[in-house]
């Protein structure tokens, strides 16, 4: 089985988020930057599925500029045998789908794995739409996979429980963490080998976007915490019921 | 040009959430003089359906049977729908069905999607939301440039306007068949608060010391009747399941009441719970980082409070 893991480039979750003058843009400046934790984790799965010998080939793909590449060899360091960059700036999720499902048509395939969302835009959109422009199946919010008999076994959370289902190849996953749980760090040896696996890139498709972001701002600030001595609780009770008036 | 509401109900019964989204959708319309039509996709009563009138669902279809199996399908359901009632807006809840139904049905008509949307657009003409980024480090406004848009509502960013209208009930019919997804099992529990529709959340971190400790988490929460969360260490760990965990990498919740426990307050922690109104931390390090994101902190062992918290608690609720 050959397995496809849509990685997203993003800042590290502990970055401090500043703004060009206008605040229309993001300054990267100075940013460190890491594969988005959740395509993070669905890579440890594909490895973990290719080292038990159920997965041939594990090609990792990303949309974004050439300065997106040592993520990318992170990725190849961890265990992926292939990479593909599609050479766009993503301008929105839409954009992004597209641009994957332009440069996947001419891949062979059986399973796409994208991560619920990424940490920058935090849309949960580009799984569902590139299936959607694939024209194949989708399971979303997927907390496990195993695969019997070349047959993908899929546990997916939905409101209140899980359920286990089967989908027909070639299908899209947008996984959760509970599909790996501690994702897998690059070894001496794999980064050595990263820097001879293939990194092939694509032109990306059109900059059409469907939404803009038109300006940001920093979220407003948290009053002070007031401290209760632990000795009198039930002023705790007191003041959630009179003055924040939430029980 | 028309306003589509999807929601579906829980167990037979509709929730806050719900509500929500109904007044929310009436709002919208309303401002954007339009009419609101309401699909309901699962199992209900007909009073229950009714109920949604008092939000000003004026026109309600209902397809009365649980499903939501393949999202190419469900998507094609409300694509279909949208495009004989000419649907401009289609407004979504952002729970797990909307977050795997939304896109999909994007692409299908070629509609710009805003997910977790805060509250009502800051203006129609260009179409503008609010919406946060960078898990909650940054709060964006986002255009939606096209003529037909989505938007999934983020829970609790609105509330419930009672708007009491006589609603038209019809049937909807829609089979679905997937001929590329098959169930094997589903284990779903009935009668639990779900996390992220949960009120109040009684969440722990490693300062609970182990597994065999959340019994008086559990207790506290029972007295409130609150959901139980984790942060993620613990989680890893296997102290309790995965779905509990709170935070970047977990669930994004937004209570009105957030009680986290000996959770030390790192910023990945703090991107799944910076939406909540008002957060209690316990910690014993008066040092820790969640006193600043806490609206009231008791510093202290957990071991020693936290039964006496669901004490006072406990006395509280009933009056004494
Ligand atoms: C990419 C990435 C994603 C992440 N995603 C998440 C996420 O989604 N959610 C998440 O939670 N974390 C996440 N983390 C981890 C995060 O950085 C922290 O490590 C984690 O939140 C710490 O969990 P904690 O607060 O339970 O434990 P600790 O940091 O160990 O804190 C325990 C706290 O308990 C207190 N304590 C100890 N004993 C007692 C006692 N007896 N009584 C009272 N207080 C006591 C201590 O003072 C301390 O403050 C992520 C990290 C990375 C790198």
């Amino acid at each position: 089985m050959n397995i496809i893991v849509c990685i997203s480039n993003v800042p590290d979750t502990t970055t401090r988020i500043k703004y060009k003058p206008g605040n229309k843009d993001v300054d990267y400046t100075g940013v460190q930057w890491i594969i988005n934790p959740w395509d993070e984790l669905a890579l440890t799965r594909a490895i973990e599925l290719k080292e038990a010998g159920t997965v041939k080939k594990i090609t990792v793909i990303t949309v974004a500029k050439a300065d997106a590449e040592p993520t990318i060899r992170k990725a190849l360091a961890s265990g992926a045998d292939e990479a593909i960059r599609v050479d766009a700036s993503p301008v929105d999720a839409w954009n992004t789908a597209l641009n994957l499902a332009e440069a996947l048509k001419n891949e062979q395939f059986d399973l796409v794995i994208c991560g619920v969302e990424s940490s920058d835009y935090n849309n949960w959109s580009v799984g569902g739409m590139l299936a959607e422009m694939l024209r194949i199946p989708s399971v979303s919010a997927v907390t496990s996979l195993q695969i019997e008999n070349s047959k993908p076994i899929i546990t997916r959370e939905v409101d209140g429980g899980r359920q286990q289902v089967s989908i027909k190849l070639p299908g899209l996953l947008i996984v959760q963490k509970g599909i790996a749980i501690v994702p897998r760090i690059p070894s001496m040896r794999g980064i050595m080998s990263a820097r001879t696996k293939p990194l092939k890139v694509v032109t990306g498709v059109s900059g059409e976007s469907l939404i803009e972001i038109v300006d940001y701002e920093a979220p407003p600030q948290k009053s002070s915490c007031k401290i209760i001595d632990s000795e009198n609780l039930e002023m705790l009770a007191e003041l959630l019921h009179t003055e924040a008036r939430v029980i | 040009m028309s306003v589509l509401v999807y929601i579906e109900p829980r167990e037979g019964k509709f929730n806050k959430s719900a509500f929500e989204l109904i007044s929310y959708g009436y709002t919208i319309a309303d401002a954007t003089k339009s009419k609101l039509h309401v699909l309901v996709a699962g199992e209900a009563s007909r009073e229950a359906v009714a109920e949604l009138g008092h939000y000003g669902a004026s026109e309600i279809r209902h397809l009365n049977k649980t499903q939501h199996l393949d999202d190419s399908v469900s998507s094609n359901m409300v694509a279909g729908l949208a495009e004989i009632i000419n649907a401009g807006i289609i407004i979504m809840p952002h729970n797990l069905t909307g977050r795997a139904i939304a896109p999909r049905l994007a692409v299908k008509l070629k509609a710009g999607y805003a997910s977790a949307v805060i509250g009502i657009p800051v203006s129609y003409e260009p179409f503008t939301v609010i919406k946060k980024a960078f898990s909650g480090k940054s709060i964006t406004k986002q255009v939606v440039k096209t003529s037909v848009k989505i938007v999934t509502l983020s829970q609790n960013t609105f509330g419930v306007i009672e708007n009491v209208v006589q609603p038209v009930i019809e049937d909807f019919n829609f089979t679905e068949t997937s001929h590329s997804i098959e169930v094997l099992s589903t284990d779903v529990q009935t009668g639990k608060v779900l996390l992220t529709e949960a009120e109040i959340i009684v969440s722990g971190g490693r300062g609970m010391r182990g597994p065999e400790n959340w019994k008086p988490l559990e207790d506290l929460a029972e007295v409130l009747g609150a959901a139980t969360a984790c942060s993620r260490p613990v989680s890893d760990e296997g102290w309790r399941p995965h779905h509990e965990h709170v935070g970047q990498t977990g669930k994004v919740v937004a209570p009105t009441l957030y009680f986290a426990l000996g959770i030390s307050g790192a910023i990945q922690h703090l991107a799944g719970i910076n939406s909540s109104k008002v957060i209690v931390a316990v910690n014993k390090d008066p040092e820790a980082p969640i006193f600043s994101a806490a609206d009231y902190g008791v510093v202290g062992d957990l071991q020693i409070i936290l039964p006496r918290m669901t004490e006072v608690f406990r006395k509280y609720k009933s009056g004494i």
